[in-house]
């Protein structure tokens, strides 16, 4: 040990050994966390997919009916079935934490996390339903 | 600053991630899978702008494209820590990712409220 110690925010200079960049694939629950965060790209991407949709739509028939052809090339739709997996494994993960997030009481008693989630999963279905609804009326 | 402003970001984290939870799947399956596929029929343009001129589509819509780009940034910006090891980085990732989703929100709310009543 030659040189002083240098202590910087986030590195510090003690014996630290280093951890892979692919430590997540070294277990299975850990691959599951790393998937279950990246659905975060899924849900951006459909977020900015359906900016876009909602500009074409405003722009004009012409830019509309552009806007579906473009849906409908392979690039576009091989995302999207991507998308829309990591999406719906993020509806599932997310239903599943809300009874842990906001655990829910009634008279002291603490509502079970069966109860809790099955609401979430009730509730997607009836929006899910008004959202076809509007979409498919004409 | 960063530190600030942690609870305003947990709290659109969470409402984002309930917003894309309830409402993705089918927007989703609809927009990027049934309709391009044939499966359904798309609505028609005529159809769509009328929902659109409604004052409550608008907002609808500007919470289905805010909240979750919000959500997003946030769950990819512990993920590029996480996964990348990316730490030292905090400010820029930081900008970069709610920068994006905050680009997202003034697009959309522009877009949205450019359309003729």
């Amino acid at each position: 040990m030659s040189s002083a110690a240098r202590y910087t925010p986030y590195h510090p200079r003690w014996y630290r050994r280093r951890v892979s960049v692919w430590w997540w694939l070294k277990k299975g629950s850990y691959t599951v966390f790393v998937l279950r965060e990246l659905t975060s790209v899924a849900v951006a991407f459909f977020a900015v997919l359906t900016l876009g949709l909602v500009r074409a739509v405003a722009a004009g028939p012409e830019a509309y009916q552009r806007f579906l052809a473009r849906l409908g090339t392979p690039l576009l739709l091989s995302l999207n079935v991507v998308a829309f997996a990591f999406v719906l494994f993020h509806s599932i993960t997310w239903f599943n934490l809300a009874p842990k997030a906001m655990v829910v009481r009634i008279q002291g008693k603490r509502v079970p996390d069966a109860i809790v989630a099955g609401l979430n999963y009730g509730a997607w279905l009836v929006l899910s339903g008004a959202v076809a609804f509007f979409l498919l009326r004409g | 600053m960063l530190e600030r402003l942690t609870p305003v970001l947990w709290l659109l984290f969470s409402a984002g991630g309930t917003v894309a939870a309830l409402l993705f799947p089918a927007h989703l399956f609809l927009t990027g899978l049934a309709f391009p596929l044939g499966w359904l029929e798309p609505p028609s343009h005529e159809a769509l702008l009328t929902l659109l001129r409604h004052p409550v589509t608008r907002l609808y819509l500007l919470a289905l494209i805010s909240l979750p780009l919000f959500h997003g940034a946030h769950r990819f910006r512990y993920t590029l820590y996480d996964g990348l090891q990316l730490k030292h980085l905090t400010v820029l990732i930081a900008v970069l990712c709610y920068g994006t989703a905050l680009a997202g929100t003034a697009l959309a709310a522009h877009t949205l409220w450019s359309i003729p009543g």
